[in-house]
């Protein structure tokens, strides 16, 4: 613990008061303990960043805060008041609204009834919709939040959703603000305006808790920031006085690359060539419109884009797991017959491998045993057995050959695959479609859910992937990622790849006007796209 | 077919309708709170005989009507603590509910009444008579409007009247009150229910409750309104038939009425085509004629619903975890 720094010596007692205390919260379940003597305090009217990896504790904690969970020990404070919480209406009494990281809201309600829900007035809904039509135009006005109170929720976008979700908590009167992971599903221009409101809402002299992994978005808009590792507050600090690169140590508790070291890519033959490829959702709406691309030995080509815009049913038709319309996927120089219900495996025969975007639901069966879901997908290959028969000692054997490769941990191949964390079941995924030595290997959101310390792995695995002359296409909604990884940037807007960018000159303005569908040529929005990425 | 056979066809097609739509409005509330309910048919059949039992003993209609709906509030909360508060399959539940109630009315009144598992006849005062609306006899005159409101409108049981005033409250209520907001919401997304601060479970049971006691209404129809007495599986399917109307009605309070309205039109038609002699065909089988409503029930349920897409929490336990 070499990177412990002195707790909240840092900050001083702050001119307007501490919004919230929390001293000596414990909380545990069963052997996990979650909370381990946290202390930390809030200064009223502040941005305050909560860091750390998945499972370090600060949703447990954030829960504590909003009645979800009752911590095991430990005193809370609101306003300098000890108060017990122990569920949430008692929260947002107490003047605590929080933002789900998945928001709360009934989809097929209008925003008025979402708003309403839960905090009526009275028996019937009339009363109760009028007065939040009023408050609602209040609010609007005061954080310019605007929303159009009729819209069902489905209809809008998840931006404006989000601003429900915010207008929900300003309406109960919350004073202190808790965003969970908020910008997770924004573009970055929703982004933008996100904290934009949340700028507005300090000025107004509300707190704002933000708990999130994109440290960029810590150094951009919170006035202090709080580190927690494995249950423990490892440190408070100004938001001034420190860098990325030391929280992410203090994070992950060594040094850590945010970077991606990489060469310059030395692309050879053209491995992957997609043609004219049309494909259609399960309603038999066209996602993918013609979408034509090609990705040559040793490059890394990544596809931006804000998360259904088609990309999910582009890599699903590439892998054979989703019939196309229309289109020719060409496999180093062979056309690739992808129909039915076994072009998945005539993929993987082919030599193209595939890292689904959702490991939980596709990637793994998580009841399976770790050697189990190490040769899935691979089952039929002779070296696993003949005929009707597995040869389970050769499986085991893989599997503890790529535990060991990849460094998954726990290093046990006889446990179920859920009881590994997200981190690690990628790992397990990543390992078993690596060493089966593809030509093509196709990733969809290669980190989502990953901690700091495992990004860096599985980046490096894919950039040597890279090196061995593998063709690599990279699908990811984080464009960080995309950005440090791929050396070329495909943007995809409604089914079409709306242009291509060179990572080492696109600024995140750029692309982000690409993945909202704006043309950056059309001189309208010229003026947006020279106010460049975030300070 | 002149005015008189086509209102008595009407008039039949309300009698039907009746307890379907009191099983489908049940199971509305039911559903929309997030509770499957393939037990509407168990806690009818289970109502029907409480409420045909105790008339029988007590010779009071009544008295009927209040064991039916205790019976089913009880069969109801019984499938509720096993869906709700256990978290257990919400098919299972209903189904065990169904089974429970066919064998047990039986034994029972076996035991009882020693009747073959019927229940004696009711005598007079046993069984709703129907109520005659004000002027009816004497408007029954008037040509056309008449005869529609005398015959067709007027002379029903209290339950018919019941049932159809209970659309526009379950409308009301679902759309224009607090609970009703609640309710469409923990049907949809519990967890935001949860996170307002309000509690899933409470909204649940409360609106299965209700379920409880419009099943109750919906089985004493059968014995002591529309029968004379409750017979061996007096409800044939009924529930399973307001289950069809209510994904037919997309969970919707008017439209399930006229869904209903609809499956009890066939219904009185196939009584009307008994022994009928159609052109070219002859007399059909009584037996393909019974059939004809269960087999419209599956066209139009298979062909003409389109896409029915449910209250989205449907058929899942709330477990509060993040």
């Amino acid at each position: 613990m070499n990177t412990q720094r002195p707790e909240t010596a840092a900050v001083p007692q702050p001119a307007n008061g501490w919004a919230i205390e929390l001293e000596k919260i414990n909380k545990r379940f069963g052997a996990v303990h979650a909370n381990k003597d946290i202390d930390l305090k809030i200064a009223r009217g502040t941005i305050h960043g909560i860091v750390g990896e998945n499972g370090a504790g600060k949703s447990t904690l954030m829960s504590i805060l909003y009645g979800f969970y009752t911590a095991d020990s430990g005193t809370i404070r609101v306003n300098g008041a000890e108060a017990n919480i122990a569920d949430s209406r008692q929260a947002l009494a107490l003047g605590i609204g929080m933002v789900h990281q998945h928001f709360m809201l009934v989809d097929n309600f209008s925003v008025l009834e979402n708003i309403v829900l839960g905090a009526e007035d009275s028996g019937f809904l009339k009363p109760s919709l009028n007065r939040a039509r009023k408050e609602l135009d209040r609010l609007e006005k005061e954080y310019a939040l605007e929303v159009d109170p009729d819209a069902i929720i489905e209809d809008i976008s998840v931006g404006q959703q989000q601003r429900v979700e915010i207008l929900k908590a300003l309406y109960r009167g919350a004073e202190t603000l808790i965003l969970d992971e908020p910008t997770g599903v924004l573009t970055p221009k929703e982004a933008d305006d996100l904290f934009r409101v949340l700028e507005t809402l300090r000025a107004q002299g509300k707190t704002v808790i933000l708990i999130t992994h994109k440290l960029r978005e810590i150094m951009a808009i919170t006035d202090n920031v709080s580190v927690m590792r494995q249950g423990q507050m490892v440190a408070t600090v100004k938001t001034s006085e420190t860098s990325p690169e030391e929280l992410a140590e203090l994070m992950v508790g060594r040094r850590v690359l945010l970077r991606v070291d990489k060469t310059a890519a030395n692309p050879g033959k053209t491995l992957l060539e997609v043609q004219n490829l049309v494909v259609a959702d399960d309603m038999g709406v066209p996602r993918v419109k013609d979408v034509s691309f090609a990705i040559r030995a040793g490059e890394i080509v990544g596809i931006a884009g804000v998360s259904g815009n088609g990309q999910s049913e582009l890599l699903e038709s590439i892998t054979g797991m989703r019939d196309q319309k229309s289109g020719t996927v060409i496999l180093n120089g062979k056309p690739l017959s992808l129909e039915g219900d076994d072009g998945a495996a005539r993929a993987r025969q082919a030599g193209l491998a595939h890292v689904p975007e959702d490991r939980q639901r596709m990637g793994l069966v998580t009841t399976f045993q770790e050697w189990e879901n190490a040769i899935l997908g691979y089952h039929d290959k002779p070296a696993y057995g003949s005929g009707a028969f597995l040869d389970i000692a050769a499986a085991k054997k893989a599997a503890a050959d790529q535990v060991k490769l990849f460094d998954v941990r726990p290093a046990n191949i006889n446990l179920k695959s859920s009881l590994f964390s997200g981190g690690n079941q990628q790992k397990i995924v990543l390992a078993r479609e690596m060493e089966q030595d593809p030509d093509v290997l196709i990733i969809g959101q290669p980190t989502r859910g990953v901690d700091i310390g495992a990004i860096e792995f599985i980046h490096n695995e894919i950039i040597k992937m890279r090196d061995e002359g593998k063709a690599i296409l990279l699908v990811s909604v984080e464009l960080d990622e995309i950005r440090s990884l791929a050396d070329r940037i495909l943007v995809m807007f409604d089914g079409v790849i709306v242009g291509e960018a060179d990572p080492a000159t696109a600024t995140e303005g750029e692309l982000g006007l690409m993945m909202a569908g704006i043309n950056k040529t059309a001189p309208r929005t010229i003026g947006i796209a020279e106010q460049g990425p975030l300070p | 077919m002149d005015l008189a056979v086509i209102l008595s066809v009407l008039d039949a097609t309300i009698r039907l309708s009746t307890p379907l739509l009191l099983a489908c409005l049940a199971g509305l509330y039911s559903e929309r709170a997030g509770i499957f309910d393939i037990g509407l048919e168990g806690k009818m059949l289970a109502a029907a005989f409480a409420a045909g039992a105790v008339a029988a003993i007590s010779g009071s209609a009544w008295l009927g009507l209040m064991a039916g709906m205790a019976v089913s509030l009880a069969t109801t909360l019984l499938q509720g603590a096993a869906a709700i508060t256990l978290k257990g399959n919400q098919l299972i539940a209903g189904v065990a509910i169904n089974m429970l109630a066919a064998g047990m009315t039986t034994f029972l009144g076996q035991t009882w009444f020693s009747q073959g598992g019927r229940t004696p006849a009711l005598s007079e005062g046993g069984r709703f008579s129907p109520i005659t609306l004000p002027f009816a006899n004497e408007l029954a005159g008037v040509p056309i409007l008449g005869p529609i409101y005398s015959e067709l409108i007027s002379g029903h049981y209290l339950l018919v009247y019941i049932a159809f005033i209970m659309v526009a409250v379950t409308t009301f209520v679902l759309y224009r009150t607090r609970f009703g907001l609640r309710l469409r919401a923990v049907g949809e997304n519990p967890k935001a229910v949860d996170t307002a601060g309000i509690s899933v479970v409470k909204q649940r049971y409360q609106a299965i409750i209700i379920t409880g006691l419009l099943c109750g209404l919906a089985g004493a129809y059968f014995s002591i309104a529309q029968g004379s007495g409750f017979g061996n599986n007096m409800t044939a399917g009924k529930g399973y038939i307001a289950l069809a109307a209510l994904i037919f009605a997309k969970w919707k309070p008017v439209p399930a009425m006229f869904t209903c309205l609809l499956f009890g039109f066939l219904d009185a038609l196939q009584i009307r085509l008994q022994n009928f002699e159609l052109p070219v065909i002859g007399v059909v089988p009584v037996q393909a004629i019974q059939a004809l409503p269960y087999v419209l029930t599956v066209v139009l349920l298979a062909g003409f619903i389109g896409k029915a897409v449910g209250p989205k929490a449907g058929g899942v336990p709330y477990t509060k975890e993040r």
